[in-house]
């Protein structure tokens, strides 16, 4: 079976012709880079996005935080992510990068700060 | 009057690129003016990921991007910041009031620099007919609403324009927990990247309505409902084609214009139909030693090409100041 999709890793947007059999991917076509075929994979098999949003500050210089998932999440669970990141406070300073919450939904992923914040 | 060699207007990535670029190309005496509390500009306000992908070869959010630059900043003991400074007049001289809190400043620049960026077209410039309730917000303003102040403005939410900012605060209101109700392009194809019209509307089945316009906002206190009508080759209603969207919010992606009006008002020669600068360079002016860098010059769809572009600004005063010492 073939399938048209748009592989959205960068902003060029490569229109991907992708060769789909038994739910797996064949071959991709289509592709400027190699993010394309990773891209194809993972959408036909289980696809994924990067969650990104704002955690509320208490007493910092801002008063929201960004921050994203270190990986992407199953495209399933983004309402659930949203859920538990509404829940959460930061009150002491963070630097970019560092974790705001651990296997986050139970997943292999991290919830980092995007901003370091004083 | 204090005089820099060089004086960059904007602490968004176009300023801080180009002051990174000039110090790198030996200039040694920089002022940056930003009129917000810290650098980094509408970076600041684009929490999503799709930076950074070919000036770093990294897919960063544009708090990440910004960092990057404002560190290096930090670092640079040549490059003097003022934060919540704001430059009110500029002449042909290149000598400009700038006010900030409790003072007022005249500075004058060997060269200038400006990087003021854009502003978004407003609803009355978009000429939407109907009623002015509350409700009606430019998209980059609603995205400074939820992303930097922590404020939901609306619950059902509608679209108007299909430009990137609206694609994705449409996501972004969605995530939140608002219904965002459809998008409504009066182009027969959507103006914002394709990706965006996969991961900001698809994933979240956000009707995307191509070839249809904003006949009317209802409302009297607030946006009550919108009245959209199918348009024709011509752009023009299609009589019958009428339905009503009911929601209390309207976001308006209807482009940007690029911010220069105190580069007009010292002399420079203006494109009023784009309200950039008349030149045949990129960064240039009609007046030498003047130059606009970042979506001032031109409205770009991808930071990494302002970035690449204000360097060069960087590089182009850097020649001026040591070809007029």
């Amino acid at each position: 079976m073939n399938t048209r999709m748009i592989c959205t890793e960068c902003p060029k947007g490569c229109a991907l012709s992708v060769t789909v059999h038994d739910g797996r991917v064949i071959s991709v076509r289509g592709n400027e880079c190699n993010r394309g075929v990773h891209f194809a994979h993972q959408e036909i098999e289980n696809p994924k996005r990067l969650l990104t949003s704002t955690v509320c500050a208490e007493g910092l210089s801002v008063r929201m935080v960004p921050v994203r998932t270190d990986r992407p999440i199953p495209k399933d669970k983004l309402q659930e992510g949203m859920a538990l990141i509404h829940t959460l406070r930061i009150k002491d300073p963070v630097n970019i990068g560092e974790v705001i919450v651990t296997r986050f939904l139970d997943l292999d992923v991290n919830l980092i700060s995007t901003r370091s914040v004083k | 009057m204090r005089e820099y060699e060089l004086v960059i207007v904007g602490g968004g990535p176009a300023g801080m690129a180009a002051a990174l670029s000039a110090r790198e190309h030996g200039i040694n005496d920089i002022l940056l003016l930003e009129r917000d509390r810290c650098l980094g500009g509408i970076l600041n306000q684009c929490i999503h990921p799709g930076f950074g992908i070919t000036y770093y070869k990294e897919i960063l959010t544009g708090p990440e991007y910004a960092e990057r630059f404002i560190k290096g900043i930090h670092a640079a003991p040549e490059i003097d910041v003022r934060l919540q400074a704001f430059v009110v007049d500029l002449n042909k001289e290149k000598i400009m009031t700038v006010l900030r809190p409790g003072s007022m400043e005249r500075i004058k620049a060997k060269a200038l620099i400006m990087a003021t960026g854009c502003r978004e077209r407003t609803r009355e410039m978009a000429h939407i007919a109907g009623t002015r309730p509350s409700g009606i917000y430019p998209a980059g303003l609603a995205q400074k609403m939820i992303n930097m102040e922590g404020w939901l403005p609306g619950n059902e939410v509608v679209v108007v324009g299909s430009g990137d900012i609206g694609l994705i605060m449409a996501r972004r209101f969605s995530l939140e927990g608002a219904m965002v109700k459809g998008v409504v392009e009066i182009k027969p194809t959507c103006s914002g990247l394709i990706r965006n019209v996969v991961q900001c509307l698809e994933d979240f089945n956000i009707p995307l309505y191509l070839g249809h316009k904003i006949a009317r906002i209802c409302g009297h206190d607030r946006v009550e409902r919108v009245t959209v009508v199918r348009v024709n080759d011509d752009l023009n209603e299609i009589p019958g084609s009428a339905f009503d969207i009911t929601c209390d919010t309207v976001l308006l992606s209807a482009g940007l214009i690029p911010e220069n009006e105190l580069i007009e008002m010292a002399g420079v020669k203006i494109d009023k139909n784009t309200n950039t600068p008349i030149s045949d360079e990129v960064n240039t002016t009609s007046i030498p030693g003047l130059f606009v860098c970042g979506n001032a010059f031109k409205v770009y769809d991808v930071v990494d090409w302002v970035t690449k572009d204000s360097e060069e600004a960087g590089i182009q005063a850097a020649l001026y100041i040591k070809r007029n010492p």
